[in-house]
């Protein structure tokens, strides 16, 4: 290689990237403890973000903690379907059945047919939703691609129809009153109040610290946002595990895979169940701030924006989750003025990325990092061609340099063989 | 023998693929599988490694039948496949990808693993200079050396390798072949399936050849080098 260093292929990247990977690699350079602070300072700026109701991010329209709390629901369901889309590469289209089974588990259980406690239901309701994932995955993963994504699609509507139609869950009407969280109150903390300009602490609006009440959402957000940051806990722990490498190997080459001898129908099966597991947590958060569900909430459009969340932020990489999820839910709330073209811009928004940023907005580094070099490469052929490939090196045996011809697309690959 | 299959059928949805096949692999031996595309090749080793179905008959691996051992446990056992074409994980490194090839090991501690890196490495020198790279950005040469070296990152004592020829140069396809010689001189049994009928021939202890799912001929791999008819068919009349 000689010195005609021609323009690096970093400086054609989109400014979107290169700043990601500018910022990535100096997050990845600062040290453990520091990264550490980062994160601690970042949660607890997303806890006080309801107290603070900084006035660009603040939503005027609505209640700002009602807002956050949504979000929040769509960050869970979002790092939570992207287990199953983005790490085991399975096309979910029926993800809101296990939102309503989290959901109607809490209600059945606290409301309508018993009168558990909540701190009970949770966990019997994540169960439930857990089995529920089993019992989908287990005959239809055994079908792939296309046909998964249409038989996960029916069962969304499926859950949604039986909720409708079933008398015992209610049937259209849904399950009211169903209750609260236990409550805390230990001291009330004041909102600031930004209406003069300079933020001046509000003393008439206060949060109680903690008291789940139907009137003041801050706490239900400060419960998922606890939840959010305990599923991000162990979605990173799972995914830097062998587990999290098996659904890599899965997701780009079922049969290498299986050849390498990854038992791949259970790992598929392993992520449906904890991609359910997160997602009920989500709805049982939906449905006990709510207080009252009904099958309206659990449409197909749900289970298709909750996708478009992972999709759009980049799938495989659990930030990427969060940030689609932020944007698919905070957005619309933000921009509440412009209620009759809300999904009229979601939808432009959404065809620009597909075609400007198809791998989403915060994609896995391995995704930024293949299409580096691809890029490399191309400005290789494009320029004089590199000696070193030409070269080859000769196994122990051979000595004489070998030229090596590129695979053909898409190489004859005949059922038999 | 290390493998014996016996009157082996392997449908393909309703249309059968290979039909009562069976062939001998001895333990310590390359063989090969010829034949045209089409003829069941591939769905052969496939069903030995047990991605596909058997239909009837039976593949009895060191003396133990594989009718009822899942894909995953027949590669815990030894036997391990470089699948044909781009058989690689494309995201992962070529280094990943030789990790993924240690899967089933029990100890996959760096140190525990660093003689398998080296034997690879030392066979495949040219996958030393691109570890770092995403495997999906080698050419097509460098893929194939990637799956065998992940085959061999799993010790096993049988490596079925589909097509290692496929689609490369005239060069790598004499290399390929020295290599796995090499694989087989340091002890591990190959069941290799080729096209590339002469060179399969010429490093072959025995030979069968496939048509139309059925084998027609067998015998060592001079054998059927000499016999017309292979000759005719399959090395270009006169070799």
């Amino acid at each position: 290689m000689s010195e005609t260093t021609t323009t690096r292929p970093a400086a054609r990247m989109s400014w979107a990237s290169s700043l990601r990977s500018s910022l990535g690699s100096r997050l990845r350079r600062t040290p453990r403890w520091a990264q550490f602070l980062l994160m601690v300072a970042l949660a607890l700026f997303c806890y006080l973000l309801p107290l603070l109701e900084p006035p660009v991010i603040s939503t005027p329209g609505t209640d700002f903690g009602a807002v956050l709390f949504t979000v929040s629901i769509y960050v869970l369901v979002a790092v939570g379907l992207n287990i199953v889309v983005g790490y085991a590469g399975l096309l979910d289209l029926g993800y809101v059945g296990f939102y309503a089974i989290g959901a109607y588990t809490v209600g059945v259980l606290t409301s309508h047919h018993a009168t558990w406690p909540w701190l009970l239901s949770l966990p019997a309701a994540l169960v439930v939703t857990m089995i529920s994932g089993v019992l989908l995955g287990w005959p239809t993963l055994r079908v792939r691609g296309d046909y998964l994504a249409i038989v996960t699609l029916g069962f969304g509507e499926i859950v949604r129809l039986t909720l409708i139609n079933s008398e015992w869950l209610g049937d259209a009407r849904g399950i009211s009153s169903i209750p609260a969280p236990p409550s805390l109150p230990l001291f009330e903390i004041p909102h600031l109040d930004w209406s003069t300009g300079v933020p001046l602490v509000d003393f008439s609006d206060t949060t109680t610290f903690i008291e789940f009440g139907v009137t003041d959402p801050v706490p239900f957000y400060w419960l998922a946002l606890t939840l959010v940051i305990l599923v991000l806990l162990a979605d990173k722990r799972i995914k830097n595990s062998r587990v999290g490498r098996s659904w890599e190997a899965t997701r780009e080459d079922e049969d290498a895979a299986e050849l390498m001898g990854v038992p791949t129908f259970r790992f598929k099966l392993l992520a449906f169940a904890l991609g359910a597991f997160v997602g009920g947590i989500a709805g049982s958060m939906f449905a006990t701030r709510q207080t009252f569900i009904n099958p309206e909430s659990f449409t197909l459009l749900i289970s298709i924006l909750f996708l478009s969340a992972v999709v759009l932020g980049g799938q495989g990489n659990r930030w990427g989750a969060v940030i689609g999820a932020i944007v698919v839910a905070y957005l619309p709330e933000r921009f509440r003025g412009f209620e009759q073209w809300r999904v009229l811009v979601f939808g432009i928004a959404l065809m620009l990325l597909a075609i400007y940023r198809p791998q989403g907005l915060l994609p896995p580094r391995r995704t930024v990092r293949a299409q580096r070099m691809e890029e490399e490469s191309q400005a290789l052929e494009v320029g004089e061609a590199d000696p070193d490939a030409e070269l080859a090196t000769a196994g122990p045996v051979a000595r004489n340099p070998v030229d090596d011809a590129p695979v053909p697309p898409d190489e004859e690959r005949s059922p038999r063989g | 023998m290390l493998l014996e299959v016996r009157d082996l059928s392997v449908n393909y949805g309703h249309i059968e693929a290979i039909r009562d096949i069976s062939f001998d692999v001895p333990e310590g031996s390359v063989v090969t599988l010829i034949g045209a595309n089409g003829a069941g090749k591939s769905t052969t080793l496939k069903t030995i490694s047990g991605l596909r179905k058997v239909r009837t008959g039976s593949i009895v691996y060191d003396g133990q039948d594989l009718a009822k051992v899942s894909a995953d446990r027949r590669v815990q056992m030894g036997i391990s496949q470089a699948p044909e074409g781009r058989g690689i994980f494309p995201g992962m490194t070529v280094r990943e990808n030789l990790e993924m090839g240690a899967y089933v090991r029990r100890n996959r501690s760096a140190a525990a693993l660093a003689p398998d890196f080296e034997r690879v490495l030392t066979l495949f020198p040219r996958l030393a200079e691109r570890i770092k790279q995403p495997a999906g950005n080698l050419s097509g040469g460098e893929q194939q050396m990637v799956a065998i070296g992940r085959a061999l990152m799993a010790q096993p004592r049988l490596l079925l390798l589909d097509e290692p020829s496929m689609g490369l140069a005239p060069k790598l396809i004499q290399q390929i072949f020295r290599i796995i010689e090499e694989i087989n001189a340091q002890g591990t049994t190959v069941l290799l399936v080729e096209q590339n009928a002469a060179q399969a021939l010429r490093r072959a202890h025995l030979a069968y050849l496939l048509e139309t799912g059925e084998i027609v001929r067998s015998g060592t791999g001079s054998e059927l080098a000499g016999d017309p008819a292979v000759r005719a068919a399959y090395l270009g009349g006169d070799v």
